[in-house]
């Protein structure tokens, strides 16, 4: 993934990036993302983000769910080995209710996590750049990707200008990569060896 | 920005003037510090239990299953009563953080961390029992459905054993995951605070890189919504189905309908008293008593007391039906639980669950943290015996009576039963130190509408007196409808 400039600017409050968020989209700076300690409601309405299809998915594992148990009892039960007890069916459904119910549950819970994790790509040993060490305690932290339109020094009395109460200017890798979270990655290794990083 | 509107008459759910920085300081401090000297010793005596446990097992896989108390009469006994208890307990953490979040209950955001953790530590503990019952552990994995060399041979689809290994595998894998979908950003708090190298990379990598960007909370708040709407369903399933492990018997005592909601409503009693036994140490130890309020705990048992009244009225419906029904040995049965060899189990039982929390009538003893503690205790015991009540005292006086036994545990009944205990306990000290006992990023989301200092901040939105404003609204309906005039 590429490495990038960006300004950052931090809020204590909600209602400041409210405000900061509403003015981006007229401003012609380029949004990079929003950062926060917990879920700001609104927010992503706010930015222009469509609801996500998580459930969608999970109801379609479910589905999956429901269609493997029923199938694979009947596969047992009936196809492999069907076994004569007093006459009874081979494929009694409502006592197959209990099972089918609980993989349902199973299959969808499963795949909805691990989609849920593939969609924010996150997993054991996934790394990516945290703009200030605040962002997951008090502080909304809000990233401005600079462009050729989008001036630093301009950005910057923006975010002034909205309330901000720390501002800075940052090179950093955009994406994820793998890495751990006790020692610098490559390209930041380079970036204070002072061998700046062509994105 | 909230568009959420709370009243200022409800009691705040985080006491004490807080800012975000704070909550996370508050919640963090235990981890960040060194335990204290009560921290360690609990952690040993758990450990040495734990120890003990392992050998009481060892000791049954090596000679069989005959070192226990069992008998050919009463040949389901120890292990069942503590499988269902343990499984029992777990309940009261999927019912705070599944079903409370579905009806939008603000309080469970202050004990549903903890409470999750004990459901997780309670189902492995219950899971013990049924693995190691089976004496010849080596060949567990038969219950799974997999293509084998033995014809091939399936497991009973019609069996609720079957079902059992389904649903307590399920509820432990869903509970997991809900648990530790909620630690993600709570980790990745610990991990940008952490100070050594070792933290860093260990917080960092159970973090998963989480960042906190808007996506990934629009996503994971969708994420706990349909987990939560997944589990509720389980959760009332799962000790259904435990029931039904009875219920679909023929035995008397056994053979009765009531069994499943009779079984959730006493899972969800004995779970909350658990909840209440650990959460008062640890709120008193932990010093975090401004997050986990009086309100909570009050809270909590009124759910114990509703819980506690529904298998109450159980109880007795199922004495009720042992009469009407007729039947000559289900009235025998239940004869002999008030007036039979083991009367003394029987009435601890209706002691402890069904007179004692009664109590919780008075908001006074409700608000009582002491009585709480002991109460939870108290109930605990009684749902231990509600269980053994319901095994052994149907089974010990079977059709034959030259066969009626006495059941009475060895001390590899009570070594395994010992061990469940420190294993249960040794996680939940380590859950204690090293993760945070209280969801972090769920407190700061309602701090802003019902913490103590918003609250105090909060500006009155009606200043008219009650007896005026309700006049006057009368008066309003009276002109506009004329509803008033016929009152």
């Amino acid at each position: 993934m590429p490495v990038k400039n960006f300004v950052v600017g931090c809020f204590k409050e909600e209602e400041g990036v409210f405000k900061a968020v509403k003015r981006v989209r007229t401003s012609g700076f380029k949004l990079h993302d929003i950062y926060s300690p917990y879920p700001v409601h609104g927010l992503d309405e706010a930015m222009g983000m469509r609801q996500t299809s998580l459930h969608t998915a999970g109801f379609f594992y479910g589905l999956f769910g429901v269609i493997a148990a029923l199938a694979g009892m009947a596969y047992c039960t009936v196809h492999s080995w069907p076994l004569n007890i007093d006459g009874k069916p081979h494929f009694p459904l409502p006592s197959f209710i209990p099972i089918t119910f609980e993989f349902t549950v199973l299959v969808s819970s499963v795949g909805m996590t691990l989609t849920f994790c593939w969609l924010c790509q996150i997993m054991p040993g996934v790394k990516k750049h945290i703009f200030h060490p605040r962002q997951t305690d008090d502080l909304i932290v809000m990233a401005i990707e600079l462009t050729k339109d989008s001036q630093a020094e301009e950005v910057k009395k923006w975010f002034a200008d909205l309330g901000a109460i720390e501002i800075s200017q940052q090179r950093a890798e955009e994406g994820w990569w793998y890495g751990n979270f006790s020692m610098p990655a490559k390209y930041e290794q380079e970036l204070e060896a002072g061998h700046p990083v062509t994105s | 920005m909230s568009l959420r509107y709370e009243s200022t008459i409800r009691e705040p759910l985080i006491n004490g003037t807080k800012d975000f920085h704070q909550v996370t300081e508050d919640i963090v401090r235990p981890i960040e510090g060194k335990p204290g000297t009560l921290w360690y010793v609990g952690l040993y005596i758990s450990v040495a239990m734990l120890l003990f446990g392992v050998f009481a097992v060892f000791w049954e896989v090596y000679w069989g299953i005959g070192v226990w108390g069992v008998n050919k009469t009463v040949d389901w006994a120890w292990a069942i009563t503590n499988f269902v208890w343990w499984v029992g307990i777990g309940h009261a953490g999927t019912l705070i953080s599944a079903i409370l979040l579905l009806f939008r209950q603000g309080w469970r955001t202050g004990v549903n961390r903890a409470a999750e953790a004990m459901t997780i530590f309670a189902v492995m503990c219950a899971g013990q029992f049924p693995i190691w019952h089976v004496g010849r552990v080596w060949d567990v994995f038969f219950i799974f459905p997999y293509p084998n060399t033995r014809g091939p041979v399936w497991p009973n689809f019609n069996s609720p054993l079957l079902w059992d290994v389904f649903a307590v595998g399920t509820y432990f894998t869903v509970s997991v995951l809900f648990w530790y979908a909620g630690l993600i950003p709570d980790l990745a708090t610990l991990r940008d605070r952490a100070k050594t190298k070792l933290r860093k990379f260990l917080y960092g990598y159970f973090s998963f890189g989480w960042t906190g960007n808007v996506k990934s909370w629009q996503r994971i708040e969708a994420l706990f919504l349909v987990l939560a709407a997944l589990a509720t369903p389980l959760v009332l399933s799962v000790h259904s189905v435990v029931s039904m492990d009875f219920a679909t018997s023929v035995i008397p005592g056994w053979h009765t309908t009531i069994f499943p909601p009779y079984f959730v409503a006493g899972a969800i009693f004995s779970g909350f008293a658990m909840v209440q036994t650990l959460l008062i140490v640890t709120r008193k130890v932990l010093h975090l008593e401004e997050y986990i309020t009086l309100g909570h705990i009050e809270a909590m048992n009124k759910v114990i007391m509703l819980t506690g009244s529904l298998v109450a009225m159980a109880y007795c419906s199922e004495f009720f039906v042992a009469w009407y029904s007729g039947d000559f040995g289900e009235g025998g049965q239940f004869w002999w639980r008030v007036d039979g060899p083991y009367w003394w189990a029987w009435w601890c039982l209706i002691t402890c669950n069904v007179i004692c929390p009664q109590m919780f009538w008075f908001k006074k003893l409700r608000r009582n943290i002491a009585f709480t503690f002991y109460m939870s205790i108290i109930i605990n015991i009684g749902m231990w015996f509600e269980r053994f009540v319901i095994i052994v005292l149907s089974l010990y006086h079977d059709w034959i009576p030259s066969s009626w036994t006495y059941f009475s545990p060895t001390w590899a009944d009570m070594g395994f039963y010992i061990g469940t205990f420190g294993l249960f306990f040794t996680c939940y000290f380590l859950f204690s130190k090293y993760l945070p006992v209280i969801a972090i990023h769920e407190i700061k989301h309602v701090l802003r509408v019902s913490g103590e200092s918003y609250k105090q901040n909060m500006k009155s939105i009606e200043t008219q007196p009650l007896p005026e404003f309700v006049e006057r609204v009368s008066r309003e309906e009276h002109i506009s409808t004329g509803v008033g005039a016929l009152r």
